[in-house]
């Protein structure tokens, strides 16, 4: 399930949820990403994250879809939010279930590495020195190629 | 033509978007990219450096050669920084 929001949301809430009603899953594995208030050595106050509505939307669907393909996964949850956020502030969850906890465990990594570079999101960081794009980085990139054509 | 521009390609050439008509002779990203160039110094400025630019034509990304029309959404934007 995909869900692009301004709001925050509840872990616990958003985790039980996936695995109520569903007792052949083993395991889940969880990431959550959050406003940091150090950028290098400048002092962050506020990101601002942009998206490109509909196409975010999208392309998170089909990043969904290739977890689902490589991974024999019960569920996939993505959250990530747009707008204002200030530090300490959840910018996105990623949780996955599984009968095993590897596949769990694996396919979350996946998650979050592809989300990094292929999901459509800019960030902007505000501080004293005023407001700057957040440049990607290689780092970035070669955590997401690590997965490339690399079926479990 | 329905233009999109997001990330620093939308604070550089000031505006979130655009219906414009280009040229007939338009036909793929690159040539679209170098007609857009000339309508200011601000778009001169944001799409100098084509390595560092990302295409989507009708919500799916696309490269500098894909070809485009005058019914195409076609978003310009930087890397993404997204998670």
């Amino acid at each position: 399930m995909i869900k692009v929001q301004m709001q925050d949301f509840d872990v616990g809430t958003e985790l039980s949820a996936m695995t109520r009603d569903n007792h052949s899953i083993g395991g889940q594995g969880c990431f959550v990403g959050l406003v940091r208030d150090m950028a290098g050595d400048k002092k962050i106050s506020e990101m601002a994250l942009e998206h490109y509505p509909g196409m975010t939307e999208k392309q998170l669907k089909k990043i969904e879809e290739e977890a689902l393909s490589r991974w024999p996964l019960e569920g996939v949850l993505i959250i990530h939010r747009y707008g204002r956020l200030k530090p300490g502030d959840q910018i996105v969850l990623v949780a996955t279930t599984s009968e095993h906890r590897e596949a769990a465990l694996e396919s979350c990594h996946f998650l979050i590495d592809w989300l990094k570079t292929k999901a459509l999101f800019w960030k902007m960081e505000s501080g004293k020195s005023g407001e700057s794009w957040v440049q990607a980085s290689d780092k970035d990139e070669d955590a997401a190629s690590r997965w490339d054509g690399n079926a479990p | 033509m329905r233009l999109l521009y997001f990330g620093w390609v939308r604070t550089q050439i000031g505006i979130s978007g655009e219906t414009l008509e280009p040229p007939a002779e338009i036909t793929d990203v690159r040539t679209l990219v170098e007609w857009l160039k000339k309508r200011g110094e601000s778009y001169r400025v944001a799409l100098e450096d084509l390595t560092t630019i990302r295409v989507a034509i009708n919500q799916e990304m696309a490269n500098l050669d894909a070809t485009v029309s005058s019914e195409d959404e076609v978003a310009l934007f930087p890397p993404m920084t997204g998670g």
